[in-house]
């Protein structure tokens, strides 16, 4: 399932869901990301998205890890507009038969969502505010797929 | 076509969407085209390299053709996650 949304979520109560729904796998891995501090101190945070493309986007890369990997099933949730520091971003969560493939395909996902997905962070910190840029370590990192 | 930016692209252009009537034959040219009108677009379009595109809705290239294409968007590289 992919959910692109404005409101807060409790990652605790989504992977109990997910997990209850997927009971058979015998494997569940998740990630959740979090607004982090920054140096200088974050303010809050601002994400902008495209909507149409981005749960398109978020679709076909569920799809790849689901073609990839032997999975029961794959969550992606994922917020925007203002968020404040230690808010929860996003999670995914993968479940499989195989240990294995349940990390790998988070591992890919989180990957691709970094990316891939059309999010943009905008950072507000005491001395104003200014779009996060991209990391080449990340562009690099769809190398390993 | 509907023409869309987004982030800092939307924040230099000033605008998040506009309908444009072109005869551009590719991205490139529409950036062109666009940089042509008023020094705000020359700004945004200064370096194709620091930017993506997306035409209706899925990751092109700036070479690419504009043949029946409805939708395109400009935006800086993704930061999700």
């Amino acid at each position: 399932m992919i959910r692109v949304q404005a409101m807060p979520f409790d990652p605790g109560g989504e992977l109990n869901i997910f997990t209850a729904h997927t009971a058979g796998a015998g494997a569940v891995v998740s990630f959740t990301g979090i607004v982090r501090d920054v140096a200088g101190g974050l303010a809050g945070m601002e994400i902008e998205y495209y909507p149409g493309m981005t749960e398109k986007a978020l679709g076909a890369i569920r799809g790849d890890a689901m073609q990839r990997w032997d999975l029961a099933d794959a969550l992606i949730i994922h917020r925007f507009g203002p968020l404040q520091p230690h808010d929860v971003i996003m999670m995914v969560a993968t479940a499989s038969k195989h240990r294995k493939d349940a990390f790998e395909a988070a591992d890919f996902l989180m990957d691709y969502l970094k990316s891939r997905a059309p999010f943009w962070k905008k950072e507000q910190t005491s001395d104003g505010e200014d779009w996060v840029a991209s990391k080449a370590e990340d562009e690099n990192a769809l190398n390993r797929w | 076509m509907q023409v869309l930016y987004f982030a800092w692209v939307r924040e230099r252009i000033g605008l998040p969407r506009e309908e444009i009537e072109t005869t551009a034959q590719t991205v490139n040219d529409l950036v062109a085209e666009l940089s042509a009108r008023e020094e705000r677009y020359a700004l945004a379009f200064s370096d194709t390299s620091a930017l993506r595109v997306a035409l209706d809705q899925e990751l092109s290239e700036f070479d690419a053709p504009l043949d029946g294409v409805r939708e395109v968007a400009f935006f800086p590289p993704m930061t999700g996650g």
